[in-house]
């Protein structure tokens, strides 16, 4: 009863293609913008802001990205962390090199550039499939560390090979601050996750699906595999190379190439595992539980369980945690956090009767 | 010329190296259709037990015997707690709960080890031979020789034991297999089981040349263009992708790094292989498959 | 309604729970100030380069533990710490830092030790806003020894361009004088990432000088298969291979040095590349390998000796694996809890006895004054080098010891060899000026300073 349905009948096409349908999660979703946007930076501290908020944000872009490949277009990526780096690398340098280029569009730009590199490595995956494709993408994923790494004009031949963020000012504002650094990435993240949600609505996104199910069956039924496939490589790390400028300004506001290893893509795949493939919320959901479970692990390794383990241990109990939650999400939810949202939203449709 | 040469060799016995890590990966991917990530991780795990145990002033033979114990233990608790759980998922699923499982494993083994670096030496001297003006190392010799024993070993358990025979015959039809009466589950015991046997002796081999520590679950990255190169089926085009792998990496980085700025065998290989696969895309020993709507 | 519920609970279960458990831990509410200094450790106990971590901070955390057992304290300021686990991961130390900065129970934080380049790097301009200095002993950015600049950052007693000046002065030394360097083929293997790459330059710039013949060869991260560098190596035949490795990479090339047939005792390691950890996986083929180190290895100091009776015979040492006692990671950590404590001591001389702020422990610090009579004080004459910092001068040292493996331990083969200091300030002003115009620093002047 607490989602009631009735009485909402939709009448013309507008309404039909609302992205949120019912009253009550139009209310959901507004209200939860209003808290992000303008209770949240007057509640939060800075480590809050800094530590978890910025990080679980990026994250967030991060596997939506990925999630639009994998989860909607169903081609398995490994490099994920090296479209992150192009874009993070991308817009320093379109900052850097173009005179007053807007802040937020050199992060467009640098997401155009992960999108070019996208599209190249995708190339591959109109001919192999699979885990063959794999290959493609840790192709992607060396090799671009290395000309990131090798060539030194990317990162303005900085001895160490770090670039550092510029002071994040826009339109004369200043978003130094930690409050400020978090409004920014929320303004990014949630306009690119309503593009997201949009896109795959769309035509584009219907063909995805169909190329994800069985994609010789998509080509029967006339769908342009090429044309297909690369878009969604080219979207996919346009997001990708989004977040990775995210990361790069706004969280850590410094980064050297191995910051975007395969440990990341790894983390970013587990984000979308565990938070539900083939879903915009679950990204979200997915980052959460991978940035504030290790900290609630280490924090009560402080308090509760303090003296009784120590903290090495506690880091391998916290692999063996991740892994363990993996394997136990692929097996029994293979949708991951999202379906469990959902069940629960399905229930407290009919509550409380029981059909 | 002569550089060439030593270079050519070097690069080939390094490449058997990186088959005796992808043999693990094919004995799965035959029997049970798992791309299996954490094989790195088991050859993690079973040198670090290995190296610990020896330093307790266990033994050789009897230490090899309790980490191959170990490795079984390993392998009953995958087939009995994931495998088993995931029957009939699609193919990808379950190469992502390989990857948990390797986070499973890696943790596990540092949990129990501890995180030191260890030595490990297996008592061949790794004085370098000459041979025709051409250097030679006597411990990559020895290493290529174990990769052919082994070889010979797994083609003899494959052709002609009973358990090899429905291992293939599991390998070629699942349902084929079921209904002839082989105990599925019995087999993805044996075969990770074998594959942990393996993982034992590439971790030896590999410990024994890098120090047993952390770094060595990495070995999975040199393995998987191998696999691609070779083929997913073929414990044979293992072999020959480690050979292509090893030569023409340490060739490119020899004869090609200098030009382009050297480091490139990161990711020389994958680059290879993906050559490879536009030309063939199932590699050189791999099945073709077949797609029906 | 059960299975609302059920389903409710589970979806809380998954995140909710978290969120609350956090919260309620995060601001578990601070207890009255005590008399103490707070140490906020970012250690690395797990991961691949848990055998560096678990040494430092060992050795770190039983120097506070000697001071305060001993002491108590200094002036009766007691000293805390917490570690918080990193991994060697940034965004970990960062969010280390963060959770951290802000002192334990009212105790306020007096430095950052974090032990690695990547999150000394992220966490260099948080650390100039929230006023607590940086301590990257041996390491880091090398611009950051210009404390005009960087007024928060010390790359204690050697920085990454010292140790490749004194690595070439000592083979001068070893040919016969620096005029005699003309001709000599060096070769230095390099571990493929910022941190190996960070000294080329300053290589190229002294082979031009002193006429040697340099050939940089890159090791790909993470260094586990060098055979086509060492067969160049070979082919290159060079008086002197320079080691600048990482982790696994020492090892194997020690290992593919002796399979290649070139000889241990003409591999220098740099100081990352200079640990028992770094030489004995490596096991026979490391016997004569010679390596760089601020700090001799061993237990023959005075000051080792008391830490061994009061902390370790007492039950109360940090290091899982006694035998670990004594060795290089270990004396780096007892290095940088004297250089620590000693900032805290001389801080307090000027502030007062009473627990300090970030900011007047970085003062401390740039009035560090270790001469041979205050080592031998500390018991760590022929430990620590002598060290002199100021306003401007960061980095202090810059003179390296060397150290030949015997194939079981590190024996030190050389006295201080100094580092050509004044041939590189210049180069590094450069690159922190350039630094200060990007961020927009005014740089302090230095002479006005106390």
């Amino acid at each position: 009863m607490l989602y009631r349905e009735s009485g909402q009948f939709i009448s013309d096409y507008r309404a039909d293609r609302r992205l949120f349908r019912l009253w009550q999660e139009r209310a959901g979703f507004y209200l939860l913008l209003v808290f992000a946007f303008a209770v949240v930076p007057f509640i939060a501290n800075d480590y809050w802001f800094s530590a978890i908020l910025v990080p679980f944000l990026v994250l967030s872009l991060a596997g939506l990205g990925l999630n639009l490949l994998t989860g909607y277009a169903g081609q398995l990526s490994l490099g994920s962390a090296a479209f992150m780096a192009v874009g993070a690398f991308a817009a320093y340098n379109f900052h850097l090199r173009i005179e007053g280029l807007p802040f937020l569009l050199s992060f467009i730009l640098g997401g155009v550039a992960a999108a070019g590199v996208g599209i190249l490595f995708g190339l591959p995956s109109l001919r192999i499939k699979g885990f063959y494709l794999l290959v493609s993408t840790l192709a992607a994923q060396f090799f671009v560390q290395w000309v990131l790494t090798s060539v030194g004009w990317f990162s303005n031949n900085n001895a160490s090979g770090v670039i550092t963020a510029p002071p994040l000012l826009i339109w004369g504002r200043d978003f130094s601050s930690p409050a400020g650094r978090y409004l920014l990435t929320l303004a990014v993240v949630v306009a690119l996750a309503l593009l997201a949600r949009n896109i795959v609505r769309s035509e584009l996104g219907r063909h995805w699906m169909a190329v994800r199910d069985m994609d010789t069956a998509a080509a029967v039924i006339g769908i342009p595999i090429l044309k297909t496939k690369l878009l969604a490589f080219a979207i996919s790390s346009f997001f990708l190379g989004v977040a990775g400028a995210l990361w790069a300004f706004t969280y850590l506001g410094t980064v050297e190439p191995h910051g975007f290893d395969l440990t990341r893509s790894f983390q970013i795949l587990f984000i979308i595992i565990i938070g539900g493939m083939g879903s915009i919320l679950g990204n979200f959901l997915g980052a959460a539980f991978i940035v504030l479970l290790p900290i609630l692990l280490s924090n009560l390794s402080g308090t509760v369980l303090a003296g009784l383990i120590d903290p090495g241990q506690l880091e391998n109990l916290q692999k063996i945690i991740f892994g363990g939650l993996i394997v136990f999400f692929l097996i029994k939810e293979p949708f991951g956090l999202a379906r469990l949202w959902q069940n629960f939203r399905e229930r407290s449709r009919i509550w409380p009767l029981r059909y | 010329m002569e550089f060439f040469f030593e270079v050519l060799l070097g690069g080939l016995l390094a490449g058997v190296m990186y088959s005796l890590v992808a043999i693990g990966f094919v004995l799965i991917y035959k029997a049970s259709g798992v791309f299996n990530f954490a094989q790195g991780s088991m050859v993690l795990f079973a040198a670090l037990t290995f190296v610990s145990l020896l330093e307790r002033g266990i033994p050789f033979w009897l230490t090899f015997g309790i980490t191959m114990l170990t490795m079984v233990v390993l392998a009953w608790a995958i087939e009995r707690f994931m495998l088993r759980k995931l029957v009939n998922r699609p193919p990808i699923t379950l190469f992502m709960a390989t990857l948990g499982l390797s986070y499973m494993i890696e943790g596990l083994a540092q949990a129990v080890w501890g995180a030191q670096v260890h030595g490990l030496e297996l008592g061949i001297s790794d004085e370098p031979l000459e041979l025709g003006g051409m250097l030679l190392s006597q411990f990559d010799i020895f290493a290529a020789g174990v990769a052919g024993v082994l070889v010979i070993f797994l083609s003899w358990l494959f052709n002609k034991t009973r358990t090899g025979i429905s291992l293939r015959a599991v390998a070629d039809d699942q349902l084929a297999a079921l209904a002839v009466g082989i105990k599925l589950q019995r087999i993805w015991l044996i075969v990770w089981a074998v594959a942990g046997f393996v993982g034992l002796v590439a971790g030896l081999l590999w410990g024994a040349r890098l120090g047993v520590q952390f770094s060595l679950s990495l070995v999975v990255l040199k393995a998987l263009p191998v696999l691609i190169i070779g083929g997913f089926t073929s414990i044979g085009g293992a072999i020959v992708g480690g050979l292509i792998i090893g030569a023409s990496e340490k060739l490119a980085e020899v004869f090609i790094g200098p030009i382009i700025g050297g480091g490139i065998e990161n990711w020389f290989p994958y680059v290879l292989a993906l050559v490879f696969l536009l030309v063939r895309p199932a590699g050189i020993f791999g099945e073709r498959a077949i797609e029906r709507v | 309604m059960l299975r609302v519920v059920q389903q409710g609970l589970k979806l809380a279960a998954a995140i909710g729970l978290g969120s609350s458990l956090l919260s309620a831990s995060l601001f578990a509410g601070s207890a009255q100030a005590a008399n103490e200094q707070y140490f906020p450790l970012q250690s690395y106990r797990v991961g691949p380069y848990a055998a560096g971590g678990t040494g430092f901070f060992g050795g770190f955390i039983d120097y506070l533990q000697y001071v305060n057992t001993k002491e108590g304290g200094v002036n009766g300021v007691k000293f805390t710490w917490s570690e918080c686990e990193t991994e060697y991961v940034v965004e970990k130390g960062v969010e280390c830092y963060e959770r951290l900065k802000k002192g334990l129970n009212g105790a306020p934080a007096a430095a950052t030790n974090p032990l690695s380049v990547g999150i000394a790097y992220a966490t260099l301009e948080r650390s100039a806003a929230d006023k607590l200095p940086l301590i990257t002993i041996n390491h880091g950015r090398t611009d950051s020894t210009d404390g005009s600049v960087f007024p928060y950052v010390f790359p204690l007693q050697l920085n990454p361009y010292s140790e490749v000046s004194a690595i070439i002065n000592y083979i001068a030394t070893k040919s016969g004088g620096l005029d005699k360097l003309k001709g000599k083929k060096i070769v230095t293997l390099y571990h493929g990432s910022p941190y190996g790459k960070e000294t080329n330059p300053i290589l190229e710039l002294l082979a031009k000088k002193y006429g040697f013949e340099l050939t940089l060869l890159e090791v790909p991260h993470p260094g586990n298969e060098q055979q086509s560098q060492w067969l160049n190596i070979r082919r290159i035949k060079p008086d002197w291979v320079i080691l600048r490795g990482w982790g696994v990479m020492n090892p194997v090339a020690l290992k593919t040095a002796q399979k290649t047939g070139f000889p241990a005792d003409h591999i220098i390691g740099n100081i990352w590349s200079n640990s028992e950890e770094d030489a004995a996986p490596a096991g026979s083929a490391a016997k004569g390998f010679i390596s760089i180190t601020t700090h001799p290895s061993g237990t023959n100091f005075p000051v080792l000796q008391d830490i061994d009776k009061v902390v370790l015979k007492a039950g109360k040492g940090n290091l899982q694996d006694p035998k670990r006692f004594g060795t290089v990671y270990y004396n780096l950590g007892v290095v940088n809890g004297i250089l620590n404590v000693e900032a805290v001591r001389v801080a307090q001389a000027k502030f007062g006895k009473r627990p300090l702020t970030g900011e007047e422990v970085r003062w401390g610090f740039e009035n560090i004054r270790l001469d041979e009579k205050r080592l031998k004080e500390l018991g760590a004459y022929g430990l620590v080098q002598p060290l002199k910092l100021s306003c401007s001068d960061h980095e202090g040292g810059g003179a390296v010891r060397f150290q030949q493996w015997d194939g079981s331990k590190w024996n030190v083969i050389s006295d201080w060899v100094q580092a050509d200091r004044k041939l590189l300030r210049p180069i590094i002003e450069e690159s922190s000026h350039q630094y200060a115009k990007e961020k927009g620093i005014t740089p302090r002047d230095c002479s006005k300073e106390s």
